[in-house]
């Protein structure tokens, strides 16, 4: 059973590796606008075919 | 008539309809001039599929003549500007017009216009592009060009309150709410073992997880939950109880008796429910901190004023900031431009529009040498006047200097969560201090097991959030209303007014949307006469006059004269016109008499033909708000000359109910006196001119068509097309707080359960972990379904 001590030690770990992912993100900014890259994703570069003159 | 209602088209770019003009440009209708310049800069970009994300995606661009040179002055730009080296510079602008996701595609393409442009990001909510440039190739003023150019003007105030908000709001909340969720996921996990019970065998793991747990309780308790303690200890030093101190004396106890429990091996203390505690209050003060970013609350004239102004001096003119504008010196006043302090008119000829100040919608005339109040807008060329006063000293601005406008907003009514925590602490310090008591002379350990299990289980988590939730559910059902709310007290403040205030011009009736009724006769030909007389005045009732009647073929005016504040005389095709006031017109004073309308005489080749009569529009609901008059005492401040006395009467009908030609601060003195006689007031009005009534006001509204606009300082902001949804939205507020009493009574039951527990001193860990989240859990969905119930009555949702 004292593998349980290692199990939880990695379970924490991993939590806390989410935890600062988390962080990241926030200091990153990302989660500042969290509508306008929803439509971002949508706009294309390059016309959409069959709209070009 | 019929054939060209067939032929109407749409303006490719805004979707107006192109009535007055009709431009073609690669097959494509355009309705001026503008509208077709931003659509040949953007095919000649080759940004053409700015069209083909959305239909008319533009904004109308007639008549729009804005100057940038202001934004060349060092002191200006660093004001505008967030970052700046010498090669970069980073800008936010706040662009209104942003609508729609070809706004978004064309504002982030701005590299395409000119590649000094490093990048722009837009955020859609905030209506705001973030630029990054380079200095060497292109300055502010040519940036705000471009963006000008093709039809996104930003909105350049020195108050950015926009920007201000979002930075006092960075504060770490939401990484709190992560490090205390995170703590509770992981210590409810690890308290399983211990609940499930552990064999003697397994006797080693439950000391630990009991370590393992209190390292869990360190973050929430020194980081998460601190915040807490701190405005705890504050309050106290300043002898006032707040929902803080029993929610901070619930967290000490829960550490320290878990951290003694851990150590002497006695017990698991009660770590997962310390976590749980302080994660659902910082979710209920997140909840309770919703804000609209997009609009701004606090305002005050400086948004309202330019940013800068013309000086005139030696050599030219140079724009001088604001706030640095000196008594004696001389300044340029163009058309559309604000009067930016008191000054003399020197120069020019002055049609002041001083809805902004009085709420009264006609221009008036001003002579050379008479002193102009800050405020007015021009409406013809361009003046040249002297400043007497400086800005902050000024007719208007003087009511900044209230104390109406430094008092902190918030404390205005007593929130209920204020009033029952006084008695709660006190309760529950009463019946903790009882058990230790009754306890202390047989049983020493269960004395103050019962002592500390009182005040844990007492926490007030429940009450904490019953507020708040309640609350951001209500102001998700304004915001769908049209109708925005500073924050979640505002709707407490709604709820206890009892006295409502109205403002008149642009708040119940409309500025610009005004009929125009002629009694008397009139052909065709007359038609003609006076349209095309009124169209060479640009008075506001002539403009209005000559709008209303659009004649096809004008004609020739020969000679025409026009007598400020009269009206207007003119000879066309040999025959005489004279069209204005009464005295004017007919030579005698029957401007006085008992008209509710404001009047304009015609006299055509010497003969009378009758008047125009121009009513104003209220807006929809008007009539609604004479429901009101049941429950609230209705006033009405107006700025403006009580010719509409008659047609307001019918909603206030009781003698000393409306008052006109008030000033901005009369309006704020009326407030303070209904005040002063114990009235809660809701204030609604729309101008500067209400600012000040508005701030003092215990529940201050802003009411406008446009609620991206510039509106003053206030609690909450209406669209006008909501107006008539006021009476439903007062009684839904008063149902909000009433779901909050039920919620606090469904606590107090979860809180007089867990005590008869905790006075025994019995108190398992097991009881105040299942207790504590089915509270909670019963508290927030009651109170979000019972607001949207309420709602529903309300024909609100």
């Amino acid at each position: 059973m004292s593998i349980l001590y290692f199990l939880i030690g990695c379970s924490v770990l991993l939590a806390l590796v989410f935890l600062c992912a988390f962080f990241w993100a926030q200091r990153d900014g990302q989660n500042d606008d969290l509508y306008t890259p929803s439509v971002r994703i949508l706009l294309d570069d390059k016309p959409p075919a069959g709209e070009e003159k | 008539m019929a054939a060209k209602t067939l032929t109407l088209t749409t303006c490719y770019h805004c979707g107006n309809d192109c009535a007055d003009e009709h431009l073609l440009l690669d097959d494509k209708d355009f309705c001026c001039n503008g509208c077709r310049e931003v659509y040949r800069v953007l095919s000649k970009s080759g940004l053409d599929n700015y069209y083909a994300y959305n239909d008319h995606p533009g904004a109308n661009r007639t008549a729009k003549e804005t100057r940038w040179d202001y934004l060349l002055e060092p002191t200006i730009a660093r004001d505008l500007v967030e970052y700046t080296d010498d090669q970069l510079t980073i800008v936010t602008f706040y662009i209104p017009h942003i609508h729609c996701s070809s706004c978004i595609w064309l504002l982030e393409q701005l590299n395409k216009f000119n590649p000094a442009i490093a990048y722009s990001r837009v955020d859609f909510l905030r209506k705001q592009v973030n630029i990054r440039f380079n200095n060497q190739d292109i300055n502010l003023k040519q940036v705000v060009e471009v963006l000008n150019s093709i039809g996104y003007e930003p909105l350049i105030s020195l108050q950015d309150v926009v920007k201000k908000q979002t930075l006092s709001q960075k504060d770490d909340l939401v990484r709190k709410i992560a490090v205390a969720g995170f703590c509770f996921g992981n210590v409810m996990l690890l308290s399983f073992p211990e609940y499930l019970g552990i064999s003697s065998f397994e006797e080693s793991f439950k000391v630990f997880f009991g370590w393992l747990n209190m390292a869990f309780a360190i973050p929430v308790f020194f980081y998460s939950g601190f915040g807490y303690l701190r405005s705890a200890w504050t309050s106290l030093k300043h002898r006032t109880l707040t929902i803080d101190f029993p929610l901070a004396l619930g967290i000490i106890v829960l550490f320290v008796r878990s951290f003694i429990e851990v150590y002497t091996h006695a017990g698991s203390g009660f770590v997962d429910t310390l976590c749980g505690l302080t994660f659902f209050i910082l979710v209920g003060k997140f909840v309770q901190r919703k804000t609209y970013y997009h609009l701004s609350f606090e305002r005050d004239y400086r948004s309202f004023f330019p940013v800068a102004v013309q000086v005139i001096e030696e050599g030219g003119e140079r724009p001088v900031p604001l706030a640095d504008l000196q008594v004696g010196q001389r300044i340029r006043v163009r058309h559309q431009e604000i009067i930016p302090a008191d000054a003399i008119l020197l120069k020019g000829e002055a049609m002041i529009d001083f809805s902004f100040v009085t709420g009264e919608s006609i221009a008036v005339n001003k002579t050379l040498g008479e002193v102009i109040y800050a405020g007015g807008r021009q409406t013809g060329g361009a003046l040249e006047l002297e400043v007497v006063k400086p800005v902050s000293q000024s007719y208007l601005t003087r009511l900044w200097n209230n104390e109406a406008f430094t008092r902190s907003q918030d404390q205005r009514i007593e929130t209920f969560s204020q009033r029952v925590s006084k008695y709660f602490s006190v309760a529950l310090l009463l019946v903790a201090f009882s058990a230790l008591a009754y306890w202390m002379p047989t049983d020493t350990t269960r004395a103050w097991a019962s002592f500390t299990a009182v005040l844990i289980i007492a926490c007030p988590c429940a009450l904490a959030l019953s507020t708040p939730f309640t609350m951001s559910a209500a102001l998700g059902i304004f915001d769908r209303n049209l109708f925005y709310l500073k924050n979640a007290a505002v709707v407490e403040q709604i709820a206890a007014i009892d006295t409502i205030v109205l403002d008149k011009t642009g708040t119940i009736s409309l500025n610009s949307a005004n009929t125009v009724q002629f009694s008397g006769f009139l052909n065709d030909d007359d038609k003609r006469l006076i349209c095309s007389l009124c169209a060479n005045s640009s008075h506001p009732l002539s403009q209005l006059i000559s709008r209303n009647w659009v004649c096809a073929h004008p004609a020739f005016v020969s000679s025409y004269y026009e007598v400020p504040g009269r009206g207007i005389l003119g000879e066309i095709e040999n025959c005489e016109v004279k069209i204005g006031s009464a005295r004017f017109v007919l030579d005698q004073d029957k401007d006085v008499n008992q008209s509710n309308n404001t009047e304009v005489h015609v006299k055509i080749a010497g003969h009378y033909r009758g008047y125009f009569s121009i009513q104003h529009h209220y807006r929809d609901g008007f009539a609604d708000l004479k429901k009101l008059r049941q429950q609230y005492k209705l006033y009405l401040l107006s700025g403006d000359h009580g010719h509409e006395r008659q047609a307001l009467s019918d909603v206030f009908e009781l003698p000393g109910t409306m008052y006109f030609e008030q000033t901005p601060q009369d309006k704020l003195d009326f407030i303070s006196t209904l005040q002063t006689t114990s009235h809660k007031v809701m204030m609604l009005g729309d101008g500067l001119n209400d600012a000040g009534a508005l701030k003092q006001a215990d529940a201050g509204i802003a009411v406008t068509d446009n609620v991206n606009n510039f509106s003053p300082g206030s609690d909450a902001i209406l669209d006008g097309r909501s107006l008539k949804k006021l009476p439903a939205f007062l009684k839904f507020s008063k149902d909000a707080v009433r779901v909050v009493y039920c919620s606090f009574g469904i606590s107090l039951t979860y809180n007089a359960v867990g005590l008869s527990y905790a006075v025994t001193g019995r108190l398992s860990p097991l009881i105040a972990a299942i207790l504590m989240p089915l509270s909670t859990v019963t508290i927030i969905s009651f109170t979000s379904l019972a607001t949207h119930l309420a709602a529903k009555t309300r024909k609100l949702l």
